[in-house]
């Protein structure tokens, strides 16, 4: 199958639109060693927009997504050629400092990874890495990112417990709340709800309505109603390459490839 | 009821059968060593162990000074090879990984680890006894630390391969340095599991001889000078078990009783107070 990419820019109604992306691809191809993970991608992503990538498992949004901050560095074998443009500076260039890359762009992971320390360390810890805070500014920065992750009155009580020990869906909150304290300009999320209750899961898709007045969030979601319930934009991948992307109500209401409005009835994936 | 499920059935039982008579085996011998042990150590157990040097033939004494060297010799070993170990584990977990220099020496420390000690005993005489011209505590703290450190660096390495790998990208995400991944994220995951290969490697230490009987010797008197032949338990084991007096072969019991005891103390300890660190 061979697929071209419909649109590079979602279609915006005229004046609606911020100038420049927050993130642009372009021409973006990505190896597992010899296996290509990524065909061709071209896409922006916009400022203060949530963008979701939906698709069938192995599509490639993941992949995509960890291209993004460069999580895939970790690995030897793992390459990227092409272009990210980040705020108009390509990250893929070889001499990007990546932990100044990754504290501007945060990440939460699928699974919760609460760190082996107090809930109160574990929002900490990635604020002193960038930052020198008063122990009052701290405790302010902490209770900030926990009202902001919608966890405040839960945790205010054990900040001095260990962050291993809350719910699935309280360290999932703290993760996200851990990632908002740094104060990064985007946030990945990486099927952020897929191990989650429903009642975890509504308040983290409530959360990410209001933390995009401030950040930019791009997330890779297997729920499709989510997509639809929380993105502004919408990208359908599949093997590897952009099918579709646009505005949500677009994707979701008309598609234009007929392969985007089987998946997302239902009829494939 | 089926040929075929009782003919399954009577399999079953007879590998079952099979496998407790070997559990037998084995655990017979294991309680023997210790019914033994107990048997004679129990008996010659006295205050005066503590407090009084090994004596003469023939007089009244104790293994304060054996206690004492074991102790020193030990612990000195310990605090040589902790550090090296868990670094060089921290290398082939973290940054070698598959690379050349950590295959190559994930490999030597695999034989190292399975050397015999009486080898690492030699070679230390070699390198140091024979060319300053006397035994020493130090050098046998050397020849110990030598056996400890293949076990701290597998042990190490192991646990942090343990680590999930979402737990080192979640720290990476947040834009640390690698060494703040490592020292604040990973390594303190696993602590309480390399705690207990530190321990583990001492207590496989406490109880070697055959490198001291080369390095620290023995020593008759109290001494606290590491750098002149020290007394150390494993060794007057070996030199008064053997003896024709009836006192230094109780004294011998005691050492051994006392050794065992501790490496039972300390095995229990890596068990169950350090082992509820290795969570995830």
């Amino acid at each position: 199958m061979d697929f071209e990419a419909v649109a590079v820019r979602p279609e915006v109604a005229s004046g609606e639109r911020a100038a420049a992306p927050k993130i642009a691809c372009r021409k973006l191809d990505f190896f597992y060693g010899k296996f290509q993970g990524l065909k061709n991608i071209n896409l922006d992503i916009a400022e203060r927009q949530v963008t979701a990538f939906i698709g069938p498992s192995g599509c490639g949004k993941s992949t995509l997504l960890r291209t993004l901050n460069r999580m895939y560095s970790l690995y030897p074998g793992q390459r990227a050629t092409g272009e990210i443009l980040f705020n108009g500076e390509n990250i893929l260039d070889s001499g990007v400092d990546l932990n100044m890359l990754r504290a501007k762009i945060g990440m939460v992971f699928q699974k919760p990874t609460p760190f082996p320390m107090s809930i109160y360390d574990n929002i900490a810890f990635g604020v002193s890495l960038y930052e020198n805070l008063s122990q009052r500014d701290m405790d302010e920065r902490v209770e900030w990112a926990l009202t902001k992750a919608a966890m405040w009155n839960e945790a205010k009580d054990k900040l001095r417990q260990s962050g291993m020990a809350l719910s699935g869906g309280q360290q999932q909150r703290l993760c996200i709340a851990r990632a908002v304290a740094v104060k990064p300009e985007v946030l990945l999320l990486d099927e952020p709800t897929s191990a989650l209750d429903p009642i975890s899961t509504a308040k983290i898709e409530e959360l990410m309505t209001e933390l995009k007045t401030d950040y930019t969030i791009a997330i890779v979601t297997h729920n499709m109603q989510q997509a639809a319930r929380v993105s502004d934009f919408t990208a359908y991948m599949y093997l590897g390459e952009l099918i579709e992307f646009g505005q949500t109500d677009t994707i979701f209401l008309r598609p234009k490839r007929k392969e985007t409005e089987d998946y997302i009835t239902g009829r494939f994936g | 009821m089926s040929a075929v499920y009782r003919r399954r059935r009577i399999v079953n039982g007879f590998n079952l059968f099979m496998s407790l008579c070997a559990m037998a085996f084995g655990m017979a011998f294991l309680l023997w060593i210790l019914w033994e042990l107990f048997a004679q150590g129990v008996a010659a157990l006295s205050p005066t162990l503590f407090t009084e040097t090994t004596p003469p033939p023939g007089s009244a004494g104790g293994l304060a000074n054996a206690i004492y060297g074991s102790v020193v010799i030990v612990g000195v070993a310990t605090l040589v090879s902790t550090p090296i170990g868990v670094l060089a584990g921290i290398y082939l977990a973290e940054y070698g990984k598959k690379g050349r220099i950590a295959v190559m020496t994930r490999f030597i420390n695999d034989i190292l680890l399975s050397a015999p000690s009486i080898v690492i005993g030699l070679f230390v005489y070699t390198v140091y006894v024979a060319q300053v011209g006397h035994f020493s505590g130090w050098a046998g703290s050397a020849a110990l630390a030598l056996i400890a450190i293949p076990v701290v660096v597998r042990t190490t390495e192991n646990m942090l391969r343990l680590v999930p790998a979402s737990l080192r990208e979640a720290a990476v995400a947040l834009g640390a340095p690698m060494w703040k991944v490592i020292l604040r994220v990973t390594l303190r995951a696993v602590r309480g599991g390399v705690i207990t290969g530190v321990l583990l490697a001492v207590a496989r230490i406490s109880g070697e001889t055959a490198p001291l009987l080369f390095t620290a010797l023995n020593n008759q008197f109290w001494s606290a000078d590491m750098n002149a032949p020290t007394a150390n338990l494993p060794v007057v084991i070996f030199q008064f078990a053997m003896s024709p007096f009836d006192d230094w072969k109780t004294l011998a019991w005691a050492a051994a009783l006392l050794i065992t005891l501790t490496v039972l103390i300390i095995n229990i300890l890596a068990r169950t107070v350090f082992r509820q660190a290795v969570t995830r």
